[in-house]
């Protein structure tokens, strides 16, 4: 997790110069399939972006065109007519927002008290915490919502929101910081301590300012998880009008199956912030999933 | 938030009669690190409490009744597992469609995966691009781009059957055939695969030099030093993507639920359809809340005997 960048050289790289003597022709062979891979893995992206400003006589054109025409934004204008997509996209940023940063105050605190407080049970704690990471969600949202409908939290942003101030389904968040954390020596806290800084003091004004590039991380993973999730909002809310971005997009598709043009500059105005996102962001995702990875 | 243990200053005006130098139980328990350490946890345990091992307490009862999720359950013993095992027609096959989905996706896609991650693990010029494009479906996923997917599959209008047929192949109707509509299902899901190879080239990043060095001075070629150096060397990272592809394939749902709802005749109802649709669709939510619990049960004893099995094949660096 520290800021080294792991683009430069790779420890285990394989030199080339033992293997390709012969030069760089011998590379040609390597790009091959990675050209055929990386065509069909962003060709879904580059489907969804052209489509999203061709004309409808174009969309049901054969053969089909790449580019479209000319550009024209009539699909969004089309499509926010059709449905309440702005309205969506405010409501997706909304639950994607709140729920960030109550994993991250959660995550934070109980990683905290993992890497620095010792405490009888915290082994058992801690074995729970990776425990939950491998629970379905199904056998939780079930009793969930009887649990929501009871506490009259059904058709609102609650259920959305709520759990993440209490860490539910932040298990790798948690085991993430604590990693984090461990690696900041002790020493920095005994002496503030020594300054009179009570833990909580320690953990706002020491451990969350070094922490910040894993505490990014897990915002990040945590927007997108919540920005794509689809299940929660699917259950838990009834109301078209509160509806999040994957569900306002299932309710458009179910109500215009073959509207191609319109549906897709609803999920380009779905997907892009998250491109955005990944793109400015690439390598703290990287980091983030390659610590998964790690303990393996 | 209330401050837990800040107060070192021994300034807390002793109300109880006891002496400042000796503080009471109640302070000695307020600035102990247990105590802390359970103040910083306390929202953790709460969700914990209540938002986890309470509702899976709960379904667990719940599968033992007939319940509609609205009037009060009844008990009725084994009687669900009974129907489940022996009479429901959905069971087996939404079983067996799961894990024809699972294994093929896991299989392919850690394979997928490996490959790209050994291609990228070079000083391959670009392949920092190519990282890109290969993870970024990773994070950009979810319901928008399975719907950009229906499209694509669509046997008229998609660039799939458009694509084929420039080589000469005339495509299959994909979602809307019985035999292409799991395998159209599995094909989109290898695009998603970027994170499991992210996690591979971490762990190629530790196979240390000297032993492919000293493979190519034994004159190993390329594939035999892979079989013979690489793969043994990064064992637990192929089990640990096998095992996490695996629980997290056995549980799709999202996919066939947006792009096929289960169809055509039933071929994509996987498990988690029929889950769904018991609990919120026929409101047989005492049904549903057993097989909640045969999944979460399959789940465990396959990572068990997969962790068993591995025991035996999987290699840690000095043990």
């Amino acid at each position: 997790m520290t800021s080294t960048a792991p683009e430069r050289g790779p420890r285990g790289a394989a030199p080339l110069r033992l293997t390709l003597t012969r030069g760089r022709v011998a590379l040609v062979p390597l790009y091959v399939p990675l050209v055929i891979a990386a065509f069909f893995f962003a060709l879904p992206f580059a489907w969804m972006l052209t489509g999203a400003f061709k004309a409808p006589s174009e969309i049901t054109h054969y053969p089909p065109t790449f580019l479209p025409e000319r550009l024209n934004a009539d699909n969004f204008t089309q499509a926010a007519d059709d449905v309440s997509l702005w309205r969506y996209l405010g409501n997706s940023l909304l639950v994607a927002v709140v729920s960030t940063v109550g994993t991250v105050l959660c995550a934070s605190l109980a990683a905290f008290a993992f890497a620095y407080l010792r405490a009888r049970g915290s082994r058992v704690m801690f074995g729970l915490v990776l425990a939950t990471m491998m629970l379905p969600p199904f056998i939780l949202l079930i009793p969930s919502y009887s649990i929501y409908q009871w506490l009259g939290w059904l058709d609102t942003y609650l259920p959305l929101t709520v759990p993440h101030f209490l860490g539910v389904g932040g298990a790798f968040y948690i085991f993430l910081l604590r990693q984090f954390f461990l690696g900041i020596p002790r020493e920095i806290f005994e002496a503030a301590r020594i300054d009179g800084a009570g833990r909580l003091r320690q953990y706002a004004t020491i451990a969350l300012p070094l922490a910040k590039p894993a505490l990014i991380t897990v915002a990040l993973f945590q927007f997108v998880a919540s920005w794509n999730d689809f299940f929660g909002p699917l259950i838990f809310l009834t109301d078209s009008s509160k509806f999040t971005l994957p569900v306002g997009i299932r309710f458009f598709q179910g109500l215009y199956a073959t509207d191609y043009g319109n549906l897709m500059a609803a999920t380009t105005v779905s997907v892009v912030p998250v491109l955005l996102l990944f793109l400015v962001a690439q390598r703290f995702f990287v980091q983030g999933i390659a610590t998964t990875g790690g303990k393996g | 938030m209330t401050a837990p243990t800040t107060t070192r200053a021994p300034g807390a005006a002793p109300r109880t009669p006891a002496p400042a130098s000796a503080p009471t139980r109640w302070q000695r328990l307020r600035r102990s690190e247990a105590f802390a350490f359970y103040l910083f946890l306390t929202p953790w345990l709460v969700g914990l409490v209540g938002l986890t091992l309470g509702p899976m307490l709960f379904s667990l009862y719940a599968g033992f009744t007939r319940w509609d999720g609205v009037n009060s359950p009844e008990w009725i013993g084994f009687d669900n597992f009974r129907v489940m095992f022996g009479s429901d027609p959905d069971f087996w096959p939404s079983f067996g469609r799961t894990f024809f989905y699972a294994g093929a996706r896991v299989a392919l896609g850690v394979a997928l995966a490996l490959a790209l991650a050994v291609i990228l693990n070079t000083r391959l010029p670009g392949r920092t691009f190519f990282r890109t494009v290969f993870f970024l479906p990773t994070i950009v996923t979810g319901v928008p781009m399975f719907v950009v997917w229906a499209w694509m599959f669509d046997p008229d209008l998609g660039i799939l059957n458009y694509l084929l047929s420039q080589v000469g192949i005339e495509g299959p109707a994909w979602l809307g055939d019985t035999t292409w509509a799991m395998p159209a299902l599995i094909l989109m899901s290898l695009t998603a695969t970027g994170g499991t190879m992210i996690i591979f080239l971490a762990g190629l990043q530790g196979v240390p030099l000297e032993l492919r060095e000293a493979a190519v001075v034994d004159g190993a070629g390329w594939w035999h030093r892979f079989r013979a150096v690489t793969v043994p060397m990064i064992s637990p990272v192929i089990l640990f993507n096998v095992l996490m592809g695996l629980i997290a394939s056995l549980q799709v749902f999202a996919e066939p639920f947006v792009m096929t709802q289960g169809g055509p005749e039933r071929s994509t109802y996987v498990f988690g359809m029929y889950l769904f649709n018991e609990a919120f669709w026929y409101s047989n939510v005492g049904y549903a809340s057993a097989l909640a619990w045969v999944q979460f049960l399959v789940i465990v004893v396959l990572t068990f005997l997969v962790l068993r099995f591995a025991r035996r094949r999987v290699h840690y660096l000095g043990s």
